[in-house]
């Protein structure tokens, strides 16, 4: 093999050893390791002046103590629980509002089309934090939307949104909407407008047409923009902190309270290196997803 | 078994008493300013293969798709069976269609793609399963039923088409450009393929094409259309022989175009001078010629005789001489420059080896054709 072949195939890979698997080797260090009021607030740590004998005594202090911690007490898996309805819950609703989104863009004239789009990126162009923030100024009691409503007369006391789940699937929706629509209607603007006439043609009404052809057509889009809603949504912290309050229980939270106001890395580098452990089965569903999609084609 | 002695001809348009089963009448079709299809009135009989032939953009495929269901007409009406379609969309007409790209639907297999239709409807489970196995047998493709269509190859992806959108036994199939993708040989084998499925099943047909050898091959009656408007509507050997314009003659195979002015007939034959000092050619017609009329005589190239000697019993005999020779394995088209520069072409069948042909480059030949060989078109 010649060095330049040899070159562009090592890239990738030394990226991910840099910046994925020695963090994360780090991260499963310290999960392992027990809580000392020091600096770092962790021990053992690794010394390499101690030489092979130290390496021995490194390695049998560690332990899986953290781990067993977080199976007893109810708090983690609660989090855990509520995490993965609360991302699957949102990425359903994502789904419901992205699909005719999605579509509408697809059925779109040709010169509408870069339009449209742009405008479906165009929210990325300010900061997310900014976007998450001036949700608190629709949804709070005060806000915009109650005070719309109670303009209209449709309420006569302002509806409690914020800091509530409500308010976590607004923001999550919002976010992540993009991530939906663009692979659906990728999908969408691919399909040959010929097979819904054939349908149509062989006896099918537009309703059956959409459910027999144009949505099974569109199923590898509609599987991706899922997991790409589903898999940060699990790990979400800014959006539940800031538009969920306390109520809202989410791992991404959890982990959050343990590093920052618990101090306690190496509980909260364990419930890292869970999540991880649970967001790696959809990651492989979903390269596997990609991969038979490319097969297809 | 011997043939009846009498076979009775297939020619429905032949009968007064024989009802059409699609009516146009005075149908236009507009899109904005564009005038697709232009005030036509044709009727399609039972039965019938029936060939829509043009270049593109002519209108042929909105006239399917206007049967299909898909374009609705901008003035006029369209009858099946005598009822208007008008209100009738695409999923209750007894019509299908075979899309020029197969329309196939990639997430199912053959087998479904088959059933898609028969599901729509409301046959009986049983009875589908029955009819996907004869769809199946009808275009030889058992073996291929569990596959889905990027697993098979263009030629069986075409049956696969043709399958589909006869499952359910329409009145009517429309065919839009058919064999268009397929490679040359597998498309001639798939014509016949076709006549031979449409005479097995009884369905009429209606087929979209621009190539004339198709439509000549597979058609029990040809149109050829241009700019909307229906220019000829005959039987196959009538378009290629008695063709009524010089755009239908042009278009439809290799022809001689000479122009010349016209005789008033007598007999039924007119003279047409068409350069001085050469004999005047003489032509049967049918038509009326007003004397001194610019007329065009169409004849087409395998029709003319090429001989080194002048033949004696010809009524047209032309000298030239060749300016080009085209082998073309069975046979040889000769140009064939006469006075004023006009070029007339010949075809001649290679009943011999190539090295004793008699005539060659720059050779002085004769041309000779009868009187009825050629049509004299006006138009």
């Amino acid at each position: 093999m010649n060095p330049r072949r040899l070159f562009l195939i090592l890239t990738p890979y030394l990226w991910l050893l840099v910046f994925f698997l020695i963090p994360f080797v780090i991260v499963l260090k310290i999960s392992l390791s027990d809580y000392a009021i020091s600096i770092p607030p962790y021990t053992p740590t690794f010394d390499l002046s101690a030489g092979w004998e130290g390496f021995k005594s490194f390695l049998s202090a560690l332990d899986t103590e953290n781990f067993t911690f977080l199976a007893t007490d109810a708090l983690y898996y609660t989090a855990y629980l509520s995490s993965l309805k609360i991302a699957f819950i949102a990425t359903v609703l994502t789904l419901l509002v992205a699909y005719p989104i999605a579509y509408g863009m697809a059925q779109a004239p040709d010169e509408w089309r870069p339009t449209l789009m742009m405008l479906v990126i165009l929210p990325f162009w300010t900061s997310f934090l900014i976007r998450v923030y001036s949700w608190i100024g629709i949804l709070s009691n005060e806000g915009f939307l109650n005070q719309f409503l109670l303009w209209l007369g449709v309420i006569d006391t302002p509806l409690i949104i914020l800091n509530t789940q409500a308010a976590v699937y607004v923001g999550i929706v919002y976010t992540y909407l993009p991530f939906m629509i663009l692979p659906i209607y990728s999908a969408l603007e691919k399909l040959d407008g010929s097979l819904i006439e054939a349908a149509e043609d062989l006896g099918c009404s537009k309703i059956q047409a959409f459910w027999l052809v144009t949505f099974p057509l569109s199923r590898p889009g509609v599987i991706a923009g899922c997991f790409l809603v589903f898999i940060p949504t699990l790990g979400e912290f800014v959006i539940p902190s800031l538009l969920g309050g306390s109520s809202t229980l989410m791992i991404g939270k959890v982990l959050y309270e343990e590093f920052f106001s618990n101090r306690d890395w190496p509980v909260a580098s364990a419930v890292a290196v869970v999540l991880l452990l649970i967001l790696i089965i959809p990651i492989v569903l979903f390269q596997r997803n990609e991969q038979k999609q490319r097969e297809a084609n | 078994m011997a043939q009846p002695a009498n076979r009775p001809v297939f020619a429905p348009w032949t009968d007064p008493n024989e009802k059409p089963l699609i009516q146009f009448k005075n149908v236009t079709k507009k899109f904005g300013e564009f005038v697709a299809i232009d005030d036509m009135t044709l009727d399609i009989y039972r039965r019938e293969f029936f060939a829509l032939l043009g270049p593109s953009g002519c209108g042929k495929t909105t006239l399917m798709r206007m049967l299909a269901g898909f374009e609705a007409p901008s003035e006029g009406k369209i009858l099946l069976d005598g009822v208007d379609i008008a209100p009738i969309p695409p999923n209750k007409r007894a019509t299908n269609m075979m899309f020029q790209s197969y329309a196939l639907f990639p997430h199912l297999s053959v087998w479904d793609n088959i059933a898609f239709g028969l599901h729509r409807s409301d046959m009986p489970k049983d009875q589908i399963s029955a009819r996907v196995e004869e769809m199946l047998r009808l275009v030889k493709l058992e073996k291929f039923a569990k596959r889905k269509p990027h697993q098979i190859s263009g030629g069986q992806r075409q049956r696969v088409a043709l399958a589909r959108s006869l499952a359910k036994a329409p009145k009517l199939l429309l065919l839009d450009e058919p064999l268009g993708a397929l490679d040359k040989k597998l498309r001639q084998d798939t014509q016949f393929e076709l006549m031979d499925i449409q005479e097995k099943t009884g369905t009429t047909f209606v087929i979209v094409t621009h190539d004339q050898e198709e439509a000549m091959t597979v058609a029990s009656r040809v149109a050829v259309m241009d700019h909307g408007k229906m220019i000829q509507v005959d039987t196959p050997d009538r378009i290629y022989e008695t063709p009524n314009s010089v755009y239908v003659a042009d278009f439809i195979g290799d022809v001689n175009l000479i122009e010349g002015k016209a005789s008033a007939p007598k007999d039924g034959k007119v003279s047409i001078a068409w350069a001085e000092g050469q004999p005047e050619i003489v032509a049967e017609t049918g038509e009326t010629i007003a004397p001194g009329t610019t007329v065009h005589f169409a004849i087409r190239p395998e029709k003319v005789a090429i001989s080194v000697d002048k033949p004696k019993d010809r009524a047209n005999v032309l000298e030239g001489t060749v300016s080009d020779i085209a082998y073309l394995g069975n046979i040889s088209t000769y140009k064939v420059e006469v006075a004023g520069g006009q070029m007339i072409k010949t075809q001649v069948a290679n009943d011999r080896r190539i090295a004793r042909r008699d005539i060659t480059w720059d050779d002085k030949v004769w041309l000779s054709f009868t009187d009825t060989a050629g049509v004299v078109l006006t138009s």
